[in-house]
């Protein structure tokens, strides 16, 4: 619909380490999401009834800010910011050692401040590269991609027309490494095959989103696939390589 | 057998390369050291960091890390509540940490001590982590040379994992920032930094300091770099 072949995802870009003040903390732009991940913990876990003995506690909270969508939205959290809150959780937390941390908890607030479509799978992308940012001890990156059908056809990364318009949205969420789903979810109607068309689909869009993952956590530290590591990094882009060219 | 010998040829890494969460670092049987987890016959890293394939251990050192407070740590925290005979303060872990009464003045706890006093909620102090309870709770001590209520400077925070950078072997860095600066600096194992210079460009030239090690840590060559950039930053 916008331009795109059927199997190809809209332009991504993650950035890791964009909140000084959050533990860990990410920002995703896929197509014209825009969404920023702030991670704290492991911390004390407040309210402490709440809190479980024997393991940690993974808190989400998915917001829409009122100006990402047009028209305006109401900034209290909606029927649909709870749930996608709760299947946030359900995405991340097999990924999470959570049984290190009793009595504590890990907290993530995604905050979509421009959307259009596909904002869940986009904030659990995120969440994954913040929860990394933040240090939390995990067993793998979780990576989230949807697939659908419009007009007829199996379709990758659903933009918000398609999705109101089209027959069917499925968010999918995985580990690429331990090679297993954390979230399956589908509105519409398909038939079995088309859902594993789409399962498919989303597999290998997946595989992509997943390699910039990687490329924004490897950033932050200089060692982009661009150059090849070393310490006296010509790949750095901060102010240190210029202060040294001026002395 | 051993890895030592063989690394390029038998590891998906080599040492000091950056690994993900999720990587798979050895296929095999192998020790698992820091931040490594075995599953079904391969080791994956936990954090991000870099590998290290020593004899017959795999592990990371992670870039990215919380504090895990162990028992001997010097931190730096903050009161966040008062109970009965016990402050809970918060220093950046996992759980608040707890500090009762005779571990502040010596004496045991008597009901007429207005505890405000001694140690209001919002205070900073330093203090030494003298045990962790059955729940892991850690123990704090401010009875000893240097510990307790900081009055003057203010906190400086990075993450946990680079404090021993910041340390450097003995002390080597952060004595060489001390001399150059002339700033008071308190080291918390908890990454927080507390900073007190008798001017204000002397802090601001330890804050730089700090994040460029920060950002730097993972580099080698850094103590003497740093010291240029000292000599650079007083001009």
């Amino acid at each position: 619909m916008d331009g795109r072949q059927w199997n190809e995802l809209r332009p991504i870009r993650i950035e890791s380490g964009v909140l000084p003040n959050a533990d860990g903390s990410a920002y995703v732009e896929m197509g014209k999401n825009k969404i920023i991940v702030g991670v704290f913990g492991p911390r004390e876990m407040h309210p402490k009834h709440l809190a479980k003995p024997h393991t940690g506690v993974l808190k989400c909270r998915y917001h829409m800010a009122p100006f990402s969508t047009d028209p305006r939205r109401s900034p209290a959290p909606s029927r649909r910011d709870n749930e996608i809150t709760m299947v946030m959780r359900y995405a991340l937390e097999p990924a999470i050692f959570l049984e290190r941390y009793p009595r504590s908890s890990v907290d993530v607030y995604a905050e979509v401040l421009e959307a259009d479509g596909g904002t869940r799978c986009a904030s659990i992308t995120a969440a994954t590269v913040a929860l990394v940012d933040a240090g939390i001890p995990m067993k793998d990156l979780v990576v989230a991609c949807s697939a659908g059908k419009y007009n007829g056809r199996v379709v990758l990364d659903l933009g918000d027309y398609e999705d109101k318009n089209g027959e069917a949205d499925m968010p999918f969420a995985y580990m690429p490494q331990l090679n297993k789903v954390t979230l399956l979810q589908m509105d519409g109607i398909l038939s079995a095959e088309e859902l594993d068309q789409c399962m498919n689909l989303a597999l290998e869009g997946c595989k992509k989103i997943y390699e910039a993952q990687r490329e924004a956590l490897k950033k932050k530290y200089g060692l982009e696939k661009v150059e090849k590591p070393q310490e006296k990094t010509a790949a750095e882009p901060q102010e240190i390589d210029e202060e040294e060219d001026d002395a | 057998m051993m890895v030592g010998s063989m690394l390029s040829t038998s590891t998906p890494f080599e040492s000091r390369d950056l690994v993900i969460p999720g990587d798979v670092l050895f296929e095999g049987s192998i020790r698992t050291g820091d931040n490594t987890y075995r599953s079904q016959g391969k080791v994956y890293a936990t954090r991000i960091g870099l590998v290290e394939y020593g004899r017959g251990i795999v592990s990371v050192i992670a870039l990215e890390a919380g504090y895990n407070p162990l028992v001997g740590d010097l931190v730096v925290g903050n009161v966040v509540d008062i109970e009965l005979g016990t402050w809970v303060v918060d220093i950046d872990a996992p759980t608040e940490a707890v500090l009762n009464v005779p571990e502040a003045i010596d004496a045991p706890f008597r009901p007429d001590i207005v505890m405000p006093e001694i140690l209001d909620v919002g205070d900073t102090i330093v203090a030494k982590v003298v045990d962790l309870d059955r729940k892991r709770t850690p123990i704090l001590s401010i009875l000893g040379k240097g510990l307790g209520k900081l009055e003057q400077g203010f906190i400086f925070r990075i993450t946990p994992s680079k404090i021993p950078r910041l340390i450097g072997k003995k002390g080597s860095m952060v004595n060489m920032i001390l001399k150059e600066t002339g700033c008071n600096i308190i080291i918390g194992q908890n990454g927080r930094i507390l900073i007190h210079g008798r001017t204000r460009e002397q802090e601001e030239m330890v804050v730089k300091v700090i994040e460029r090690i920060e950002n730097e840590a993972h580099t080698t060559g850094l103590t003497n770099r740093i010291q240029e950039y000292l000599k650079q930053l007083k001009g």
